[in-house]
C-alpha cells in the first residue's frame, strides 16, 4: 500500500467521496482493463468497472486492511465481471479446469525470438496479436494469467480472488504461459516457419 | 534435473520464488539444454510483452461516465 493510501482508505471509509474518487483514480485503469479480459466485450467491462467502484465504496467498512486495497477491489471486480460474462454467455464459463493429460506441454518445434521480437510490429497490429491469443485461452486459464501477470496479484492474492488454491493457480499459471508462448511463437520466432 | 522437471518448475522459476538449491539444478540444466533455454528465455518474453503492452486503454469518455456515476450516486450516499 503506498503512504499515503491507508489514509485515503480511512477518509473514504468516514464518507469523503473526494478521497474515494483519488482511489478510483489511481486503479480505475487497472480495473477496466481486467474487466475487459474476463469479459472481452466493452460494454460489460464498463458496466462491471462501475459496479465493482460502486459496491466497494458502499462495502468500504468490510475491508478490514489485511489485504493491499487493490487485491480486495480486484476480487470485487472479478465477481462483478464474472456476472455480466455469465449473463452474457450462460454456457460457455466454467472456472472448472478443464481435464488435461499431464504429456500436452512439452513445447516442440523451438526457435529464438531474438532480443525484443515485439519491436518487429506496429502498436495496433501487436495489440491485435496480444488479443487475439489471450482470447482463445479458457477462461480459467486466462483468469490466471490475467490476474497474476496482467494485473500483478502475488499467486497468494491470485488464489484468493479466484477461490482457487495456490496450487491450482500454478498449475493453471503454467499452462496459460505456455499457451500463450506457443501462441505468440509463430509470430515473434527469428525465422519464419 | 530433466526436461520435464523445468516445466513442472517453470512457473516457480519465472516467478522467482524458487529455492537456490533447486534454482542451482535447473540452471545447471539449462546450461546444457537449448530446448530448454529456449523454452525459458521465450515463455519470459511472454510474460514481459503483456506486462508491457498497454492492449486495453481506459477510453476517456469511459473515464468521465464512471467519475459521474460515482458522482451521482454517491454524492449523497453518506
Amino acid at each position: 500500500m503506498r503512504d499515503d493510501e491507508a489514509s485515503l482508505v480511512a477518509a473514504a471509509k468516514g464518507g469523503s467521496l473526494d478521497a474515494f474518487q483519488e482511489l478510483v483514480s489511481r486503479y480505475e485503469a487497472k480495473i477496466y482493463r481486467l474487466a475487459w479480459n474476463i469479459t472481452r466485450n466493452k460494454e460489460d467491462a464498463e458496466d462491471a468497472m462501475q459496479d465493482a467502484f460502486l459496491k466497494a465504496f458502499q462495502h468500504l467498512d468490510g475491508f478490514e486492511g489485511g489485504s493491499r486495497f487493490y487485491t480486495w477491489l480486484v476480487r470485487i471486480a472479478v465477481n462483478e465481471a464474472l456476472m455480466k460474462l455469465r449473463k452474457r454467455r450462460p454456457n460457455q464459463v466454467s472456472l472448472d479446469e478443464p481435464v488435461q493429460s499431464d504429456d500436452d506441454l512439452m513445447p516442440r518445434d523451438l526457435q529464438d525470438w531474438g532480443p525484443s521480437p515485439e519491436q518487429r510490429y506496429a502498436r495496433t497490429e501487436l495489440n491485435q496479436i496480444l488479443t487475439d491469443a489471450i482470447e482463445e485461452l479458457d477462461s480459467p486459464y486466462r483468469m490466471a494469467f490475467v490476474l497474476r501477470d496482467v494485473s500483478e496479484l502475488s499467486t497468494e492474492e491470485t488464489a484468493e480472488a479466484l477461490g482457487i488454491s495456490v496450487p491450482a493457480v500454478k498449475s493453471r499459471l503454467l499452462r496459460a504461459r505456455l499457451k500463450l508462448r506457443e501462441k505468440l511463437d509463430h509470430h515473434f520466432r527469428s525465422k519464419p516457419s | 534435473m530433466n526436461c520435464r522437471g523445468v516445466i513442472a518448475e517453470l512457473t516457480t522459476y519465472l516467478d522467482e520464488a524458487m529455492d537456490a538449491v533447486t534454482a542451482a539444478e535447473l540452471e545447471l540444466h539449462l546450461n546444457a539444454c537449448k530446448k530448454c533455454r529456449l523454452i525459458v528465455d521465450t515463455t519470459r518474453k511472454t510474460i514481459e510483452i503483456y506486462c508491457n503492452a498497454e492492449p486495453v486503454p481506459l477510453p476517456q469518455e469511459v473515464r468521465d461516465r464512471l467519475h459521474k456515476a460515482l458522482f451521482e450516486r454517491l454524492g449523497h450516499a453518506r
